[in-house]
């Protein structure tokens, strides 16, 4: 009978939402559209100066995007990686997303013209400096540590940090990336589906050394005020992760989309992003960034592979991890 | 007759819910895709945890059960209550309760090194079949404790007033029970196990503990291959099917015949070496299945202060959630309780979750928006994945009613309405409460098919413990898990208690 009533409300809410002009569908991930992501305050900010309705539409982006089609109710998607934007342009459902892309302040260069990025990180080995007083310096010191070093990762084939893991391997190794795996495999405790269940497990002290970002660190610093948790900077380089924003190409509303494109490169909402999403603000110089932020140590090199070149090497990059973990 | 006619439409309903969204996945794919070269082995390692799980929880459940059938003892109702526990927490909060106690940093291995001796791992197909029992455990327990308080108490006093030794007792009294109960025990625990994904690869420690089910995620979250995902679902539905069969062969049998109701004391299991064997099952059980309750509860309890409204608004939505599903879920297994109809509820745990989510999202779509529906569909979802539970709960002791009382109800002219009112649910009050009690908690900690259906506004309570692990609120994600830990056992508790009443 409750499911009945709030089905009721549900459908009723569902209607007058549909009536009212101006609406910006945003298909978002849990993590930002949750009340700790930086959904509530996007909202905010957006609603502030648009005289319009923006509403979030939690869960999947690009499968469900590709399952709707174009008859998608999704005006703009927000949170895709770049392991997917080849299939998602390729699914010609995004539009350009007509921003200038100079005001990027991006370490790498960005001049695509559908996707725009919002913040960014690098993978990184994320340690407690009260339980691990000398981490490894290096990748190669990384596989060189003793049995005791216990690190837990994400898998390649369920998270998108586990993928940028692999490729990470794939980039500083190469052809050696299953030795290198095959060296790392005493080491890994376990594989995680997802992020959460790897960084609880570090929290809970299971392991030493957990697969998260750059910009970890930061989110203990500002909100718990703890600076003992760093990330494990190498000198092989990092590997380079960005969230990104698009336009669809059917949506009912192209200028508020545009308008909404153009807040995200703006500095009220650049300022907001970074402990909103605990991410670098992808259009911000360094000096501008928060306190806790502006502490962290940065890789001097940053590994990227364009969407063409992931997607070749995204198989063999799963295989070699696969193959060098199994053995 | 009425009776077939229910017990029809329940069944069509069973189909069309499960397979009505697979042929939609495989229609939109354009058809079947072929396996790919890794999905051997994961059906390899994927049959063997599933077997080694259900065989080690049924063996274990076989003295724990006889134990708690015939001894009393202070707390034996809340330790049979919190034994159900396991079962319905959040498969990633039980997993760091696991990991807490048995993991390298856990309980388990400081107690081993403070004695010295060397640390035990979890990570591995131990590991895997570990977390696997504890889980269900308490299911295959809580089913052979059925079978065995269903003995008539005529039959156990006969046996006693014969002087029957425990051996001879076992052979011709509780032999022909398990007979009759393991196999579907065991089968429906072995098909739970096939579709487990995120245990199995934590536990299991790397790219080795793949299951088909992580083949599934991936092709259908990871590459868009909805063939793929379609073909692999569909040989995990063939798995069970003949894991359903062979138990359906296996578990025929003779009931006891009808009693008269009557609840007697037991007089076997008086005997030193019974009391021992049954104290130590009992110790041993409630240690292991209540230890990572405890760290859960232990660690979570801090967090409770820092739960804010959302998550009490998710805790009513899981509530209210939870008891819809439960209704329907007892109207849907009534008709149902019979050999045919429980071999068709196993479809219900057999279909990956996310192939009928997505199968559902395809089909609702053109009709109307999914977000509006993300509750409803939940409940029903929750409902078809807990039918298996409740039929493999209800069905003994149904077909026992009807075998005993047919005759009976027969020359009395008893039927339809008068039938179920004064011989069926009156005798099926345990078992009833018993099954509303576990759909109930099934369903408050299942996440189901909502990541397709989820809705800003209208989060349940385990997606609210997701959803703060991954914002770095991993303390306030404990809080919500007790939260949820101790909603869904309440319900669980006094649904359970409810099917007690003056048993």
């Amino acid at each position: 009978m409750k499911a009945l009533t709030t089905f009721a409300a549900a459908t009723l809410t569902a209607g007058t939402a549909l009536a009212q002009e101006n609406v910006l569908t945003v298909y978002a991930g849990d993590y930002i559209v949750s009340e700790w992501g930086p959904g509530p305050k996007i909202e905010e900010l957006f609603e502030a100066r648009c005289d319009c309705d923006l509403q979030f539409k939690p869960g999947d982006l690009l499968p469900r995007l590709l399952l709707e089609g174009q008859a998608t109710e999704a005006d703009v998607v927000f949170g895709l990686n770049t392991d997917v934007t080849k299939r998602a342009r390729e699914s010609g459902l995004f539009a350009p997303h007509g921003q200038d892309t100079d005001a990027l302040t991006l370490p790498i260069d960005w001049t695509d013209d559908i996707f725009l990025p919002f913040n960014y990180g690098h993978t990184a080995f994320v340690y407690d400096t009260e339980r691990l007083a000398e981490p490894p310096q290096s990748f190669d010191a990384l596989r060189e540590a003793g049995d005791d070093l216990r690190l837990v990762i994400q898998d390649p084939r369920t998270s998108i940090s586990g993928l940028a893991l692999a490729l990470w391997v794939q980039s500083v190794y190469g052809e050696e990336a299953e030795a290198a795996w095959a060296d790392l495999s005493d080491n890994v405790l376990t594989v995680t589906k997802g992020w959460s269940e790897s960084y609880g497990l570090f929290t809970d002290g299971e392991a030493d050394m957990v697969l998260s970002y750059t910009t970890s660190p930061a989110y203990h610093i500002i909100a718990e005020d703890d600076d003992t948790v760093k990330a494990a900077i190498f000198p092989e380089g990092h590997y380079f992760m960005v969230e990104l924003a698009a336009v669809t190409s059917t949506t009912d509303v192209p200028e508020l989309a545009q308008d909404f494109m153009a807040f995200i490169l703006s500095e009220e909402f650049q300022e907001m992003i970074a402990t909103g999403n605990w991410s670098f603000p992808a259009a911000l110089p360094q000096e501008r960034w928060p306190d806790g932020f502006r502490q962290l140590d940065l890789p001097d090199e940053v590994l990227f592979y364009s969407e063409d070149e992931a997607a070749e090497l995204k198989d063999q990059a799963i295989e070699a991890w696969r193959a060098g973990l199994s053995r | 007759m009425a009776r077939r006619s229910l017990a029809l439409i329940a069944a069509a309903a069973v189909l069309a819910l499960t397979l009505v969204p697979v042929a939609a996945v495989l229609i939109r794919a354009g058809g079947l895709s072929a396996f790919a070269p890794g999905d051997g082995q994961a059906l390899r390692f994927t049959l063997v945890q599933a077997t080694l799980s259900a065989g080690f929880s049924v063996l274990f459940a076989v003295p724990v059960a006889r134990a708690l059938a015939r001894r009393n003892f202070p707390g034996r109702g809340l330790l049979v209550a919190l034994l159900g526990a396991p079962f319905i927490l959040p498969v990633i909060v039980a997993v760091l309760g696991l990991i807490a106690t048995f993991g390298s940093n856990g309980i388990v291995n400081r107690g081993l090194a403070a004695l010295g001796l060397p640390e035990m791992t979890i990570y591995g197909l131990h590991g895997v079949v570990i977390a696997h029992v504890f889980f269900n455990l308490p299911l295959a327990t809580r089913l052979v404790l059925q079978g065995w308080l269903a003995m008539p108490g005529e039959r156990l006093r006969l046996a006693a007033s014969l002087g029957l030794s425990p051996w001879a007792m076992f052979r011709t009294l509780e032999a022909p029970m398990l007979a009759r109960i393991l196999p579907g025990a065991f089968a429906v625990i072995f098909v739970i196990c096939l579709s487990s994904f995120a245990v199995a690869l934590t536990l299991g420690g790397g790219p080795r503990a793949t299951t088909v089910e992580l083949a599934i995620y991936q092709a259908m979250r990871f590459d868009f291959d909805l063939g793929r995902a379609a073909s692999l679902s569909l040989l995990q539905l063939a798995l069970a099917v003949v894991a359903g069969l062979v138990a359906l062969r296996l578990s025929g049998g003779a009931s006891f015949g009808a009693g008269l109701d009557r609840r007697v004391a037991r007089w076997d299991g008086r005997g030193f070496g019974a009391r021992l064997l049954d104290g130590g099952a009992i110790l041993i059980v409630a240690l292991f299945l209540l230890t990572p309750l405890t760290l859960v509860a232990l660690r979570g309890a801090p967090g409770l202060l820092q739960l804010g409204a959302g998550t009490l608004e998710a805790a009513w939505h899981s509530l209210s959630v939870a008891l819809a599903s439960t209704a329907l879920c007892l109207l849907w297994a009534l008709p149902l309780a019979t050999r045919r109809g429980e071999l068709l509820g196993l479809l219900g745990i057999a279909i990956s979750p996310l192939v009928l989510g997505t199968g559902l999202f395809l089909l609702v779509r053109p009709v109307m928006n999914p977000f509006a529906l993300a509750l409803p569909v939940t409940a029903l979802v929750n409902a078809l994945v807990s039918l298996p539970f409740a039929l493999r709960i209800l069905r003994p002791e149904a077909e026992a009613i009807r075998e005993d009382f047919g005759r009976l109800a027969g020359s009395l002219g008893l039927s339809g309405w008068a039938w179920t009112r004064w011989v069926l649910l009156p005798r099926l009050k345990r078992p009833l409460g018993f099954a509303a009690g576990l759909t109930a908690a099934l369903s408050m900690g299942d996440l189901g098919v909502i990541a397709l259906f989820a809705d800003p506004d209208r989060a349940t309570l385990p997606l609210q413990v997701y959803r703060l692990m991954g914002s770095y609120q991993m303390e306030a994600a404990q809080g919500a898990a007790l939260l949820l830990l101790m909603a869904s056992l309440a319900l669980f508790w006094l649904f359970d208690r409810g099917g007690r009443v003056g048993a």
